[in-house]
């Protein structure tokens, strides 16, 4: 099992849940298959999807839902 | 696509990639803004490696680079935002003119630093020109490429070059300038309708620290962090809404900074609405607008006050280091 870190493809304030009523797209301990939408970065009034391009369980998040994010800065753990 | 012909084909089209040149200035009074690079050191850095003249069009891509194949050889150099090109997956220098073969396909890997880059092609961008230029202006849906940011399977031509491209020669750092991630100075000629906020209010614009909302885009650049501006009570006159910070309908000057409610500062850009009815603290000179279209969302930005003498002379200096790019190119 190897630990993978993928970071924020762009800037922007990213989102785990499609809406604020919405279950997340993923938790903690799911797993993730390549082309699986992980959360939406919202930047210059669009939404863009963080989808997987790899595939793995993720263990972990480095970003809270609607916190800001950096390009580049660590997103999520992918072990697998 | 036709293999040879002069054009490359969009895989990725990234987030928001757009044909720019140096803009369509002339029809602001009917509401057509300039249009063109937000950032136009590094488009004209980009066409002068590639042998191009100064105004020819380029793309600009915002934080996420496109993949584009090339059905013809080519030749290429990236400037701006520091995001590593790539042919075939090998990584080029940033700032340089390289060659494309016909087949390859031209990639970016992440954003590390700035928030735009430039890609310029020999020849230029081959589009139709719309009053006199090839930017895209895509709220009015007019320019560029079908008046729209590029989209995957279009095919995008380009012309023939024309100068000579300088091979494997990179513009040294010290001529670039790109907004580090810790903190921006926009220099600002408080004006316009300065005299709408309080004192104190004039004060803590300049002294606090703003943050570049995610909202921020081509039309404008929002900031957010910094204490709400207090008004100056008045009736308000004829014409004007009844919110403090509305004011007669007037023009909006490029750089103008308004700030609607008195809450998150709105800084215009390259593609900015002509007019409107929200009062403006003043405007970044000039010579600090290359600058904003290379910051990143939740960068930290203050504003410095300068008069007209000191604008003037930033101007003067921004002018300088194209003369300085111009010699280190060799003319």
């Amino acid at each position: 099992m190897t630990k993978t870190t993928i970071e924020a493809p762009i800037p922007g304030t990213f989102y785990r849940a499609p809406s604020p009523q919405e279950p997340v797209f993923k938790n903690e301990g799911d797993a993730v298959a390549i082309g699986d939408t992980v959360g939406l970065i919202e930047v210059m009034k669009s939404f863009t999807p963080v989808v997987a391009e790899a595939a793995g369980t993720l263990v972990a998040f480095h970003v809270e839902n609607e916190e800001p994010v950096m390009a580049g800065q660590p997103l999520y753990d992918l072990e697998g | 696509m036709a293999d040879g012909a002069a054009m490359f084909e969009v895989v990725k089209p990234g987030l928001s990639t757009t044909v720019q040149d140096l803009g369509r200035p002339g029809f602001y009074h009917l509401g057509l803004p300039i249009s063109g690079a937000m950032d136009r050191f590094a488009l004209i850095a980009a066409n002068r490696l590639v042998g191009n003249p100064d105004g020819a069009a380029g793309l600009e891509a915002v934080f996420l680079g496109p993949s584009l194949k090339f059905a013809a050889d080519a030749v290429v150099a990236v400037t701006g935002a520091t995001m590593a090109p790539k042919l075939d997956g090998v990584e080029q220098p940033g700032w340089t003119a390289f060659a494309v073969s016909a087949g390859q396909e031209l990639s970016f890997g992440t954003l590390k630093g700035g928030a735009r880059i430039y890609i310029a092609i020999a020849g230029g961008i081959d589009v139709p020109e719309i009053k006199g230029s090839r930017s895209t202006y895509a709220l009015g849906g007019l320019g560029g490429f079908e008046g729209r940011a590029l989209q995957a399977g279009d095919q995008v031509k380009f012309a023939a070059a024309s100068g000579s491209a300088k091979l494997g020669v990179t513009v040294p750092e010290e001529l670039r300038r790109i907004p580090p991630a810790s903190g921006t100075v926009l220099r600002t000629m408080p004006g316009l309708y300065w005299h709408r906020i309080t004192e104190d209010s004039q004060g803590s614009f300049f002294e606090d620290t703003w943050k570049v909302a995610p909202e921020a885009d081509r039309i404008g650049y929002r900031f957010k962090g910094g204490k709400s501006l207090d008004f100056v009570p008045r009736e308000p006159p004829f014409g004007a809404g009844s919110d403090p910070s509305n004011i007669v309908d007037s023009c909006y000057p490029y750089g103008s900074i308004q700030v609607p409610g008195g809450t998150e500062p709105i800084v215009l850009h390259r593609d900015a609405v002509s007019g409107g009815g929200y009062f403006m603290v003043g405007t970044v000179i000039s010579a600090d607008m290359d600058l904003i279209g290379q910051l990143q969302p939740h960068q930290p930005v203050r504003f410095q006050s300068i008069d007209m003498e000191g604008a003037l002379a930033a101007r003067r200096e921004e002018q300088s280091r194209l003369g300085r790019l111009a010699e280190f190119l060799g003319g």
